[in-house]
């Protein structure tokens, strides 16, 4: 068991705790740094996916997980990202500056996607995303003078100074870097006013009112913000993948990303990590089972969305805090041993209560 | 003396049912003003006009000689004026520290740049708020649940933390929606301590809806009564218990005549 | 001419349409959630029927009444061994598990060999019947999704309105505590506004597939159905079918008179500006908390 003794403010304030903390993600980090030498080819590709999904929880995981506006068309922001990056590239624009505009726009279309969350919320919000979803979906497919349409487009390596990420581990390292620093951006908003304004409004809009939070200018802000973050990501995609269709940014797409964070663990940034691992290694452990079972099931197309779905009713069923919950559990008891006990993440029921009045 | 808050005339309808109805009242600096009457008078509806959730059909309303009528819901924080809800509305995820964290955003300094970067000068106003929220904990007994997710909390406690909020904000007027409601003698006794504290120390006007009389008698300046939108009394403590209107509004006029050992009197009579 | 057919079209494309949003607006008046594997039981429903009807061989209406029976005890588990349990968690919870059962449905009908990957033509007796009216000739599928939508609305409202169980349904949406207290049957009361969704969902599978085909796909249709709901106010059931018909017939009309590609996103563009015009719907109500 460890007692933090706390002799000054700044240890609340600081992004790690205690040593322990410290020691753990230098360790992991060292880890992430030392991957390509360790790891296969194969391995270091999915890495890289992990990373470039992982932005993308952590702009959804702000926009939903702390600010509470429900976001089903997240993916369209990720096409954004993407076709804007590699329509600049084309054009001759360095890397960095491209990314950095794509991103931009990205945001902008973030703060238009914002736009109904200013006046409704709930389901209809989300319903708000879903169409500002199929609407760049379909856009990007009709825009072909500068999209390509269905067609796609094609799209080389990152260079930046002369510099060309060919192989997968510079385009690793490339990612990793992006991964690290969004994330620290994120718990630096996170621990300071803006990101407890984010927490306030989605507790409770009326009492954030009167803290003085203005719930449009926040609103607005993180709707941007997640989809500047999510913009990244897409063009980081666009370079990982090689090659972006239309068909790559669907509506089913913007619902897993959703399902991705929530299993992950809604509320944290590890859930976006964990989500983001949990999607990129399903087909793997897909393929795994598939030893174990019968040959007609094994091998139907079906069985990813069964187990995907089926992943998703369990998650909610029995860890409604994700697999970043679970975690949490199972180091507190460890960390707690033997005093562990099973009421400490006990969740009050809550019974439903209309907000509507007539 | 001027007024701090000066209501004249304020009224608003739901639909055909008078809430509101050309109600008038100042409160002076540093006094503790109570509002007090049977449910459905309307008490609770004066607080949302003041805090700017609704937006009276008639009538003037000003705070420190400005107009709050033309001031929007969220910015009356930063003029000053704090409210606690009658149905708590706490951030329930969150801790209590962060709670009162969150009381102090009107008094916030830096730039979103300085807070993605976390620069200095975040720190800076970082460990500043924190000293700040630190006062309020203090003054109000909390330091046991500073880490506490509030849903974990039992009500009395999210009463106090419900009040640290407010106080956190750093607020001249400090509106108060039944403060003692849900709490046992001891807290409503503490209550009463730090109202007045709160009055005396820190030099925070009060204006309060409260059913609980004792309490009311005990720290209130001045009461104005008020039953089905309307005021119908309006002065000390003892003046308002003992005005005929009021003691209509909550026994009713006696169709015979008091029992014996009863009078009019409504000292200890009347709780919540 | 042309014109009052692309209407009759849109009005019956926007039949199905409300249909499916109704199948949202019965869940979410009973239990203020929102169920997103809607069209995945209306492709369900749609199988079903196909299965008795083309695979058994059995007479079209039996068929119906068939399909209409297993899904309704579809719902009635659905509701029982998912849903049940979650109780008490916030609504946001109820559509993940939605969504999961989604991803569920769709991936087992496509994991039924020879029959998941394939599409099917429901062959039912009036598929190729037209009706004339004058210089119009109508489509017999679509009349008779016209006349059914319209008959299944009167007697839901019906439901609501006047019966004990729709108004026990109704409390048990705007304060589930006090509808315990009352002594309303929550629990099982919530299993029968399942089982009636997924009732209607198959009516509504059962019509579509005359018009357009059975595979299991065919649920996607519902992604457009929350635009109507949406309109319509998502706690009315004539709402949804008004909803529905706006947005059947604004895609008609825009499929015709504009370039390609505006009949897709027309449902979207609709539900925007109706969010900026009037943020509840049609016949929404306010949603405004108290305190």
């Amino acid at each position: 068991m460890r007692f933090v003794f706390k002799t000054r403010y700044d240890q609340d304030i600081a992004l790690f705790k205690h040593p322990g903390q410290r020691f753990w993600y230098g360790l992991l980090l060292i880890a992430l740094l030392l991957a390509p030498a360790a790891v296969s080819e194969y391995m270091l590709s999915q890495l890289v996916f992990i990373c470039i999904y992982g932005i993308v929880g952590l702009g959804l995981m702000l926009l939903t997980g702390y600010t509470g506006q429900v976001s089903l068309g997240h993916a369209a922001f990720m096409a954004v990202g993407a076709y804007t990056h590699v329509v600049l590239i084309s054009h001759g624009w360095p890397f960095l500056l491209a990314i950095t505009a794509a991103a931009l726009v990205a945001g902008a279309v973030g703060v238009v996607v914002g736009l109904p969350a200013l006046r409704v919320r709930g389901i209809y919000l989300a319903i708000a995303t879903m169409a500002f979803g199929f609407i760049v979906e379909e856009v990007t497919a009709r825009w072909e003078s500068v999209t390509g349409g269905n067609s796609g487009l094609q799209v080389h390596a990152p260079a930046i100074a002369g510099f060309k990420f060919e192989s997968t581990a510079a385009l690793y390292y490339l990612c990793l870097s992006f991964a690290v620093v969004t994330t620290l951006v994120v718990l630096n908003l996170l621990r300071a006013p803006t990101g407890r304004a984010f927490v306030a409004i989605r507790d409770s809009e009326i009492s954030a009112q009167s803290m003085g939070i203005n719930l449009a200018r926040y609103k607005t802000i993180a709707f941007a913000l997640s989809a500047f973050l999510t913009g990244i990501a897409g063009a980081l995609y666009a370079h990982q993948i090689r090659f972006i269709t239309p068909e790559q940014f669907t509506i089913l797409q913007s619902i897993e990303l959703l399902l991705m964070v929530v299993i992950g663990g809604l509320g944290s940034i590890h859930g976006a990590f964990f989500g983001a691992a949990f999607i990129i290694s399903l087909p793997q452990v897909i393929t795994w089972f598939k030893d174990f079972l019968p040959d007609a099931i094994a091998n139907a197309t079906g069985l990813r969305p069964v187990i995907f779905g089926a992943v998703m009713i369990l998650v909610v069923l029995a860890e409604p805090y994700g697999i970043y919950g679970r975690w949490l559990k199972i180091r507190t008891y460890f960390q707690l041993f033997p005093f562990y006990r099973r009421g400490l993440f006990k969740r009050q029921k809550s019974f439903q209560k209309s907000d509507r009045l007539r | 003396m001027s007024a701090l808050l000066c209501a004249s005339n304020l009224s608003l309808s739901f639909g055909g049912l008078k809430a509101v109805n050309d109600v008038s009242f100042d409160v002076q600096p540093g006094e503790v003003f109570t509002l007090i009457g049977p449910n459905g008078a309307g008490k609770t509806t004066v607080f949302n006009l003041i805090s700017r959730i609704y937006q009276p059909a008639a009538g003037k309303l000003t705070f420190n000689g400005i107009d709050l009528l033309t001031v929007a819901p969220h910015r009356i924080a930063a003029l000053g004026v704090a409210r606690t809800f009658q149905n708590i509305e706490l951030f329930e995820q969150a801790s209590v520290l962060a709670n009162l964290l969150i009381g102090r955003h009107t008094h916030r300094a830096t730039s979103l740049w300085q807070e993605v970067l976390f620069t200095p000068a975040a720190w800076r106003a970082e460990r500043e708020f924190r000293d700040r929220v630190e006062q309020v904990i203090d003054f109000l007994d909390l330091q046991h649940y500073r880490d506490t997710i509030v849903a974990a909390l039992p009500y009395g406690v999210r009463k106090v933390v419900e009040l640290a909020r407010a106080l956190a904000i750093g607020p001249r007027l400090l509106l108060l929606d039944e403060p003692s409601s849900g709490l046992n003698v001891e807290e409503t006794d503490d209550m009463a301590f730090w109202i007045g504290d709160i009055r005396n120390d820190l030099g925070i006007t009060v204006l309060m809806v409260e059913h609980d009389m004792t309490l009311v008698s005990r720290v209130s300046d001045r009461v104005l009564a008020m039953n089905q939108g309307e005021v119908i009394a309006l002065g000390t403590p003892a003046q308002v218990q003992a005005h005929p209107a009021v003691i209509e509004a909550y026994l009713g006029t006696p169709s015979s005549p008091p029992l014996q050992g009863e009078g009019p009197g409504m000292g200890m009579g009347l709780h919540g | 001419m042309q014109l009052a057919q692309i209407l009759i079209s849109g009005i019956a494309q926007g039949c199905i349409y409300g249909l499916i949003a109704l199948g949202f607006v019965l869940i979410y008046k009973a239990t203020e959630t929102v169920n997103f594997a809607q069209g995945e039981l209306m492709m369900l429903g749609a199988f079903a029927g196909l299965a008795i009807y083309a695979g058994l061989g059995w007479p079209f209406p039996l068929a119906c009444v068939i399909a209409l029976g297993v899904m309704a005890l579809a719902g009635l588990a659905i509701e029982r061994v998912v849903l049940r349990p979650i109780l008490g968690q916030p609504a946001f919870a109820i559509v993940l598990v939605t969504i999961g059962l989604g991803y569920v449905a769709r991936g087992a009908v496509t994991m039924v060999p020879n029959v998941g990957t394939e599409t099917f033509a429901l062959d039912v007796p009036y598929r190729f019947a037209t009706v004339s009216a004058g210089a119009l000739v109508l489509s017999a599928p679509q009349l008779i999704v016209i006349a059914v939508t319209a008959a299944l609305c009167v007697a839901l409202f019906a439901l609501f309105r006047y019966t004990k169980i729709g108004i026990a349904m109704q409390a048990t949406s705007q304060n589930q505590l006090a509808a315990y207290y009352m002594g309303i049957p929550v629990k099982r009361l919530n299993g029968v506004v399942w089982a009636l969704s997924a009732a209607v969902a198959a009516v509504a599978g059962l019509l579509l597939a005359p018009i357009t085909f059975v595979h299991v796909n065919m649920g996607f249709i519902g992604l457009k159905a929350f635009p109507a709901a949406v309109v319509g106010g998502f706690g009315s059931l004539p709402g949804a079918i008004v909803g529905g018909l706006v947005i059947g017939t604004v895609e008609a009309l825009a499929g015709f008179y504009l370039p390609e590609g505006f009949k897709d996103v027309a449902a979207y563009v609709v539900v925007l500006i109706m969010l900026i015009v009037r943020p509840n719907g049609l016949f929404g109500e306010t949603m405004r908390k108290k305190v």
